[in-house]
């Protein structure tokens, strides 16, 4: 953390989120100058503003997630909270300051003239003040003694799997020639699973129905997990069956692992009679209600309500990564273009304006640019939409360090379902 | 056959004569000083007696009381082992006198070959060649000096009593030649009571080969083959072997024939060593050492027989076992004398308890004669040597090698030993083409102890390699199915290579100096898996360890190409590597510099009221960490204001019985690095 700004302010609280779901203990390496002055609407008042991370901080001490702190350079105002609300902290001999006010406010307050180090140094803080528990000579040292205290918190952390785990029979690498590089271009969503599960092995649920949507059971890193991927778009009875596997995950406490690759659900008039809404809305339903540790990986485009029914951030998932190739927004930036011309034109056809081919074709390309860049996994990334963009030939590792993280916490068992729409 | 004997001895030729005068059912007794009480020698033997002080004059020198012991515990027989008194005219007499036999040569043979100067008249006169040289009576500086004009420099300068090389000088120029003399007598009288000198050709490249001969009562007499000991430091032997390199065999056995000619013209009887001086194609009478040898388990390994076994048949009265045709030469063998030492200080003996003290497993070809075991002592009061390792094989490289991996084998600890200067003479190619002379570890800057930079490298590569290895999870470098996935030490991480970084310190206490003085003592390495092994950075250079682990505590692959064998002992949080005789400790680096804080300044102030009960350091005193620096009376406790670091103290604020409040300032120190 340098000065809080908007980001590390939800950076921290996002960060938090997870922790909490995961219950990992917390360790803040910390250097924070506060909130940023000039932007201080942005970081102060709000809800999940800067004094969320102290509340935040309360509440996970309270259940029981340790909160550690390695004071390595200025806690200055809200950021000496920071350390001080930690169960234990250590700080950095001539390096690490805490103090509510610093040098130059307390000039302006009182006239008093200290420099940072006599103010709020370690030794004034591990001798004095008590704000500290642990000075260390060092950055290396501080690092070495957070060690030990997490050596000290007597947690288990996370458990074996219950069967070993077997290499996949196909090489991660070859996810590189498995995805086409326009997300338009299907391709069978089996060839990624089988460069992610042990030794290939996936027992498929309804295969031969609703088959957009592959839905299985396999082991990663010899850990059980239900697979829910999408192989095209989604229809109302891949939608239900989507549904149904959620919920038989759900009642044998399997981990479920989705591969998101979804334009949206089908549209047209065939189809919102055939209540694909309804079905739409059943898979939503499990998906937001099953309880099991649910990750999310997005492996193409994240679209529109699919988004949804595949576990989106919104969804409780414990962690949600995305592939370089992947893409998210509402809709894809060409539909966007497409049905925001529409409706531009027919405004103007009923005020009687013109509309020349190429005023429209830069408002197609402006609107298509605008989702192209806002789609992008960096862009969503830096926004903290998701984990983080990972290596598609990590996958497999990453889901297997999530799945023996997720074990930490205790299952807290089924919870009830919203009401299915039937 | 004898029925007993008293060793009159200690240290490893006691254990040694123990062994053999007890399969062949001799009862012993074993002597021993206020020091050797609990020795190994004093537990082995039948009986033991204590006979006096450690001082050796006191106990191990003293005759009259070896012989009172000796009739006492009805001892037919003395062996006297080498030093000591074991080459003493006077106590073999003694010995004759009070009918005990002197495991050894009459006294008359002891005599004869005892003087230098008469020595060399005898072996003169018996045809054995020795070293143009001056051995007058006249011992006047003027008929030195003349003597000087006919043997030409360099020269040699040598007491006519004693050995060991005590009181000799080489001299190199006539300028030098008046204090060279005065310095040889002072050392004579002082080491011998005996200040005459003898004159000698100094040959530069000389090597040390000598004849192992034995003679019995009936006037027969056999030599059981040469023993070459050129590797020596100030004439001290350091490592022997058998049968001598590139000596031809015409060489040999006109070497032999001048040994046990020798041995005839003194009436020999016993075990006797004749030393040649050996020019590469000339050799020349040195002394005759009439005594068993330290060497002497060189020649029991390539003749296959026990010398004390025959030491004590000749003594018994019986004829030598064997003709000369009969006895055995096979293979060869070699041997290195393991000393507590530190040879990288001037070889400092250093004593100490043996806290640790593992020896490789004794088979047909390595033997192990050692006077210790683990836990034992090894005090000022006696030659430090802890051990002799031998080995034989079929050939001499071979044997070498052995010798290398025995040493490697062997692990002491408590004391600094010479076991890696001896790995490292044993490696030198010089020693390996046989090129040696008695000179050569003087002169051969390679051979000069110390650890070489590439050494200490291998050994934090080899470290790094063996954190991954000891990690949990990983053995063959892979992933521990069966633990969690967070457990494997893969060094995973996203959108980065995967790497394990480690921070290690190289615990040099307890090392040679030139690992101590080596930097830097900290490093980060920071390693990868790769298909081939592991990609190790270390001071940021890319290295390629290829390591596996054929036993619990053994790596051995490859380390940038060259193959490298490691033994690796996790000790809780210490990490030992022992490689090529060195011992590496590594430990993990936490960081922490012990700094005194700016602020704090070392001021010590009283933390409670109370009065001060005792002040017990001055200003300007050196104290150790932990010392008590003052004493305060507090709420009826007494609290002890320690030390928490080795300081000087600066000030001194308080006096004996002052009150003090909280924060008064007591004392003040200044760390000292």
């Amino acid at each position: 953390m340098a000065r809080t700004t908007p980001s590390p302010c939800a950076s921290t609280c996002a960060h938090r989120k997870w922790r909490s779901r995961i219950a990992c203990p917390c360790i803040y390496l910390v250097d924070s100058g506060g909130a940023f002055l000039p932007r201080q609407d942005d970081v102060f008042p709000d809800r999940e503003h800067f004094g969320r991370i102290f509340y935040n901080q309360a509440q996970m001490s309270a259940r029981g997630i340790p909160q550690l702190a390695v004071v390595m350079g200025s806690c200055t105002a809200g950021g000496a909270y920071v350390p001080a609300m930690c169960d234990e902290s250590i700080i950095v001999r001539e390096q690490g300051t805490i103090f509510l006010g610093g040098p130059p406010l307390v000039q302006a307050a009182t006239g008093e003239r200290v420099d940072a180090e006599t103010l709020g140094g370690g030794d004034v803080h591990a001798r004095q003040s008590g704000v500290v528990d642990y000075l260390a000579d060092n950055d290396a040292h501080a690092l070495w003694m957070a060690r030990r205290l997490v050596s000290n918190l007597n947690r288990t952390g996370s458990k074996p799997p219950p069967a070993p785990a077997r290499t996949p029979t196909y090489p991660a690498e070859e996810l590189y020639g498995v995805v086409p590089r326009d997300t338009r271009h299907p391709y069978d969503v089996r060839e990624v699973i089988a460069r992610l599960v042990d030794a290939s092995e996936f027992d498929e649920f309804k295969e031969l129905y609703g088959t957009t949507l592959v839905c299985g059971f396999a082991r990663i890193a010899g850990y059980p997990v239900g697979i829910v991927a999408n192989n095209g778009i989604l229809f109302s009875e891949s939608a239900q069956k989507g549904a149904h596997f959620i919920e038989l995950c759900n009642r044998r406490r399997v981990p479920l692992v989705f591969l998101q690759n979804i334009t949206g659900f089908m549209v047209g008039r065939k189809y919102e009679a055939g209540g694909i809404a309804r079905d739409g809305a059943k898979m939503v339903t499990a998906v937001a209600c099953a309880s099991v540790p649910k990750f999310t990986v997005i492996i193409g485009g994240s679209f529109g309500a699919g988004n949804y029914a595949m576990c989106g951030r919104a969804y409780g998932g414990r962690f949600l990564w995305t592939w370089p190739n992947s893409r998210i927004s509402v809709m894809g930036g060409e539909q966007a273009a497409t049905v925001l011309a529409i409706v531009k034109r027919e405004g103007l056809q009923r005020r009687g304006e013109e509309w020349s081919q190429d005023d429209e074709q830069k408002f197609r390309d402006d609107i298509r640019g605008q989702y192209e860049t806002q789609g992008h996994p960096t862009y969503a990334s830096a926004r903290l939409w998701d984990d983080g963009v990972i290596d598609p030939a990590d996958t497999r590792n990453v889901l297997a360090l999530a799945l023996a993280a997720a074990t930490c916490r205790p299952d807290e068992g089924e919870t009830p379902f919203g009401i299915f729409r039937m | 056959m004898l029925k007993s004997v008293l060793i009159a001895n200690r240290g490893e030729i006691a254990c040694r004569v123990i062994r053999t005068a007890r399969r062949l059912g001799l009862r012993t007794v074993a002597v021993y000083s206020e020091a050797d009480r609990g020795a190994l020698h004093v537990r082995m033997a039948d009986e033991a007696v204590c006979i006096g002080p450690a001082a050796a004059r006191e106990s191990y020198l003293d005759g009259d009381k070896l012989l009172a012991v000796a009739k006492q515990h009805g001892c037919e027989s003395i062996h006297p082992g080498y030093g000591f008194l074991s080459e003493n005219a006077d106590f073999a007499r003694a010995c004759e006198s009070a009918g005990i036999v002197f495991i050894g040569p009459p006294a008359s043979s002891i005599d004869r070959m005892g003087s230098k100067s008469e020595a060399r008249r005898l072996m003169s006169a018996a045809g054995v060649p020795v070293l143009p040289g001056y051995d007058d009576d006249d011992q006047s500086d003027a008929k030195l000096l003349a003597a000087t004009k006919t043997l030409r420099y360099p020269l040699l300068i040598k007491p006519t009593a004693g050995g060991g090389g005590k009181g000799m000088r080489i001299v190199r120029a006539a300028a030098e030649f008046a204090e060279a003399l005065a310095g040889a007598r002072r050392e004579a009288a002082k080491s011998f009571g005996d200040d005459r000198v003898l004159l000698e050709r100094f040959v530069e490249k000389g090597r040390h080969v000598e004849i192992q001969v034995f003679a019995d009562a009936h006037g027969n007499a056999v030599h059981l083959h040469e023993r070459d000991c050129s590797l020596q430091r100030r004439h001290q032997k350091v490592i022997e072997e058998a049968p001598a390199p590139g000596l031809n065999d015409t060489t040999r056995a006109a070497m032999g024939a001048a040994a046990v000619a020798a041995a005839m013209a003194v009436g020999y009887r016993g075990a006797g060593t004749v030393e040649f001086l050996f020019d590469g194609t000339e050799f020349y009478f040195l002394e005759m050492n009439t005594r068993l040898q330290v060497e002497h388990p060189v020649t029991e390994m390539i003749t296959g027989l026990d010398l004390v076994e025959w030491q004590l048949r000749v003594a018994s009265g019986e004829r030598l076992p064997l003709d000369q045709a009969a006895i055995p030469r096979r293979g060869h063998a070699i041997e290195a004398r393991l000393y507590a030492e530190d040879p990288e200080r001037g070889f400092l003996p250093s004593t100490g308890r043996l806290s640790r003290l593992r020896f490789p497993a004794a088979t047909q070809d390595v033997r192990v004669d050692a006077g210790v075991e683990e836990g034992d002592e090894v005090t000022v009061h006696y030659d430090p040597m802890i051990a002799k390792l031998i080995v034989w094989a079929p050939d001499r490289a071979t044997a070498i090698e052995r010798l290398q991996q025995a040493l490697e084998a062997t692990e002491v600890e408590g004391v600094r030993t010479n076991a890696r200067f001896l790995w490292q003479i044993l490696g030198a190619p010089v020693v390996r083409a046989g090129d040696v002379s008695t000179r050569l570890l003087e002169t051969d800057p390679s051979l000069a102890p110390g650890v070489e930079a590439h050494e200490i490298h291998a050994a934090w590569l080899i470290a790094a390699a063996a954190c991954l290895h000891s990690m949990p999870g990983d053995d063959l470098g892979h992933a521990n199915h069966a633990a969690s996935p967070w457990e494997a030490a893969t060094g995973f991480r996203l959108n980065g290579p995967a790497s394990v970084r480690v921070a290690l310190r190289l615990d040099t206490n307890g090392a040679p100096a030139s690992i101590a003085e080596s930097q830097p003592l900290q490093h980060w390495l920071s390693f990868r898996r790769e298909p081939e092994g592991l990609a190790v950075v270390l001071d940021g250079k890319p290295h390629r360890v290829t390591l596996r682990r054929p036993a619990s505590d053994v790596l051995e692959g490859y380390v940038d190409g060259h193959p490298v064998r490691a033994r690796v002992e996790l000790d809780h949080d210490r990490l030992i590597v022992r490689r090529h005789c060195l011992r590496f400790d590594f430990v993990e680096d936490t960081g922490a510099e012990h700094r005194v804080s700016a602020e704090h300044e070392g001021h010590f102030r009283a933390p409670m009221p109370g009065h001060v009960l005792d002040v017990r350091v001055k200003v300007g005193q050196r104290v150790e960490q932990g010392a008590v620096l003052l004493v305060l009376e507090a709420m009826k406790m007494e609290h002890s204001l320690t030390a928490p670091w080795t300081a000087n103290v600066i000030e001194v604020k308080v006096q004996k019985g002052q009150r003090v409040e909280e924060g008064t300032d007591l004392v003040r120190l200044e760390p000292v690095e």
